[in-house]
């Protein structure tokens, strides 16, 4: 018997839960990586968990659907907008909060989406960029097509898709990175494993041992990273998108990280999860770990901190207005997008609706 | 001016509309050197190359999924599926997405693909091989479906698919698709969608069918015409949207409707036909409108294909049943 192949999967992590470096701060400067550019990481984490606090609240007092927060995911999640290229494009699921307004989404898009308004995903910035995606998986399977696209126009651009842990059980995941290893297309990957599919937990989704070993079935190579980590995560993707911009194919990043909220506002996660879990989560969580960091380093003051933690909350309640101030689309609205041109059966179904009083 | 089977028109349809706009692109499963199990695709890669002619891994929602994404970036993707029989992997894909791009970002992105597959029994094909369900693609907002009954059509609205603007299902008839040959000028132009296509005229009773089994129904036609009725014969071609217009001035001027189809009966595109004249037209009729249809059976396996599919008889017998009523 001979050994044919052998795989391994490397984790990296550079400031870990307890705020310490992992390298030498001579290393982290290498990397490009100072106090200004973390404090602006900060900032970018900071809007992002501020908007969801926010957009729970207009849930709970009945001014905005259900939503699913992205708490606990935003250095990941800022990772990816800040290495990616405005000529890129991002394919996001449903928890990117951070990614979309770095490339330009507009809060108060986001809120009119998950508020029951279709205009929110017309982008008024990164028109290039997917809506957001609710069947699981499935948007792995477009990255193939928009990067194969980027491949046949010789174009140096590079597609960026995510999904959560629980779509690494799908097919569509598994279609999606074989045929990008096949045609060695310009996509990244990035699996956020924040250990919850809902109700089911990351180890009854699979028996691998990591979600990234899946990439190797690909033919592909697969990464782990600290997705709490702010540093590491921006560093492997800055890696990842480099390597697939240069032509050198597709690559996984599984980004470790903890989701802090129930799976939307609909759910009530205390029916299956330990809170002793959840604590232990907040321990480890993104914005925590860098503000001590920050502090710690005298990168930052906790004055200057606050300062920007007032600078995001006049930026959201502002978007916030603006959703709310935005009046409802017409009753006709549902019709004129089903079609470039509309088509005579519809134009009569059109003509024939009746006009009910608008939902809130 | 060249003679095509139907299959050979789908060919020269995609060579054409390839050749004069490179953001046409052709994807599927040994579509390549193959050409495509039925040769819908041949020569295609040798002309244009592994890019744009691009076998795929076997995996139908990858080929529908990735059109999502090849349409979305601006190109027009025409995706093979070998056999309707395997597209339910690729209805998801379709359904979710293909369909409703243009409506959930507000006409910010759109999906401008074909989905291509044979479809239909009578060639004494394997399981999973010869239903018609293009009745639950009919059924989904926001898509066209097309279906042609010649070459000439064939060609005509397949050009017409490509540069649609929004996704088409565009079902192949597979049982004809050698069955006759006619001249098509190659000429790139193409035929209107959301149409039908009135065949022959006659003022007696209005017989609609689609795909394959207009065979049938010109046949009884013909054989009906010499006992003294003349039917008017429609081709449906587009099953989604439908041509209301055509079938209602038809069955006005004839008030007797038999509608013919391979697909089972219950929940079929010929129930839907029905619900339009019932709707509209009702007033028009002179006898019970009658579905000549498949029945609520799975398709059988090749054996008893014959006893599934509607004859020529059975048309002419539910004529005769409006005729007489």
């Amino acid at each position: 018997m001979t050994t044919i192949a052998e795989f391994s999967v490397q984790y990296t992590q550079i400031l870990d839960s307890q705020s310490q470096l992992t390298i030498s701060e001579q290393q982290l400067k290498d990397k490009g990586i100072n106090a200004a550019s973390l404090l602006d990481f900060y900032q970018h984490m900071l809007l992002s968990r501020t908007f969801d606090t926010k957009a729970v609240a207009l849930q709970r007092t009945g001014r905005l659907g259900t939503y699913p927060s992205c708490a606990g995911h935003e250095a990941i999640s800022t990772a990816i907008g800040i290495t990616m290229r405005r000529e890129d494009v991002f394919i996001p699921y449903y928890r990117d909060v951070a990614t979309l307004l770095i490339r330009g989404t507009k809060m108060e898009e986001i809120l009119l989406y998950w508020g029951g308004d279709e205009r929110g995903m017309d982008y008024s910035v990164n028109r290039e960029d997917f809506p957001l995606n609710v069947p699981i998986a499935s948007q792995c399977l477009h990255s193939v097509g928009v990067a194969y696209a980027f491949k046949l126009r010789q174009q140096a651009r590079v597609a960026v898709v995510v999904c959560g842990d629980g779509a690494t059980s799908e097919g569509d995941f598994y279609e999606a990175i074989n045929a990008a290893g096949v045609w060695q297309l310009p996509i990244v990957f990035v699996v956020i494993n924040n250990q919850w599919a809902i109700s089911v937990p990351r180890e009854k989704q699979s028996h691998c041992e990591t979600l990234a070993q899946k990439a190797i079935a690909g033919g592909i190579s697969g990464e782990q990273v600290d997705g709490n980590d702010c540093i590491a995560s921006q560093v492997l993707l800055a890696k990842a998108i480099a390597s697939a911009r240069a032509g050198q194919g597709p690559q996984v990043i599984e980004a470790i990280t903890y989701r802090l909220s129930d799976h939307t506002t609909a759910d009530d996660a205390s029916r299956y999860r330990a809170d002793t879990e959840l604590a232990e989560g907040w321990d480890k969580e993104p914005l925590k770990r860098l503000a001590n960091f920050l502090i710690a380093k005298q990168y930052a003051s906790e004055t200057q901190l606050q300062a920007l933690q007032n600078l995001c909350s006049h930026e959201v309640e502002n978007s916030v207005q603006r959703y709310l101030d935005t009046p409802a689309q017409a009753d006709s609205a549902m019709f004129e997008f089903m079609y470039k041109e509309m088509p005579e059966q519809l134009q009569q179904q059109l003509s024939q609706i009746s006009h009910k009083p608008k939902q809130s | 001016m060249p003679e095509y089977t139907l299959i050979e028109a789908v060919n020269a349809a995609m060579d054409y509309e390839m050749s004069v706009d490179d953001n046409v692109i052709v994807l599927g499963e040994d579509v390549g050197a193959n050409g495509g199990v039925f040769r819908a695709t041949d020569h295609l890669q040798q002309k244009y190359g592994e890019m744009r002619v691009l076998d795929t891994p076997l995996a139908e929602s990858l080929i529908s999924g990735m059109a999502v994404g090849l349409s979305v970036q601006g190109l027009k993707p025409i995706a093979e599926i070998q056999f309707m029989g395997f597209i339910y992997a690729a209805f998801d894909q379709f359904l979710c997405h293909a369909a409703r791009m243009r409506n959930r970002t507000r006409g910010r992105l759109s999906c401008p693909m074909v989905l291509r597959a044979p479809y239909g029994g009578g060639i004494h094909a394997p399981e999973h091989h010869s239903e018609s369900t293009e009745a639950i693609f009919a059924h989904v907002p926001g898509i066209r479906v097309v279906i042609p009954s010649s070459p000439a059509r064939a060609y005509g609205l397949l050009l017409a698919a490509i540069r649609d603007p929004d996704p088409v299902v565009f079902l192949e008839p597979k049982r004809i698709y050698r069955a006759q040959s006619e001249q098509v000028e190659n000429d790139g132009v193409a035929l209107p969608l959301d149409v039908c296509f009135t065949l022959r005229q006659g003022h007696d009773l209005t017989l609609i069918s689609w795909g394959a089994m207009l065979t049938e129904t010109l046949a009884a036609a013909a054989q009906l015409s010499q006992l003294g009725i003349e039917a008017e014969v429609i081709d449906l071609a587009c099953i989604k949207p439908i041509d209301k217009s055509t079938i209602l001035d038809s069955v006005e001027k004839t008030g007797r409707c038999v509608i013919v189809c391979e697909a089972a009966k219950s929940g079929s595109v010929a129930a839907e036909i029905s619900a339009i004249i019932a709707e509209e037209g009702l007033t028009s009729l002179m006898a019970p409108v009658i579905r000549v249809s498949g029945h609520d059976t799975v398709m059988p396996l090749f054996k008893l294909e014959q006893q599934y599919m509607p004859s020529v008889e059975q048309v002419i017998a539910a004529a005769n049943k409006v005729m007489e009523y």
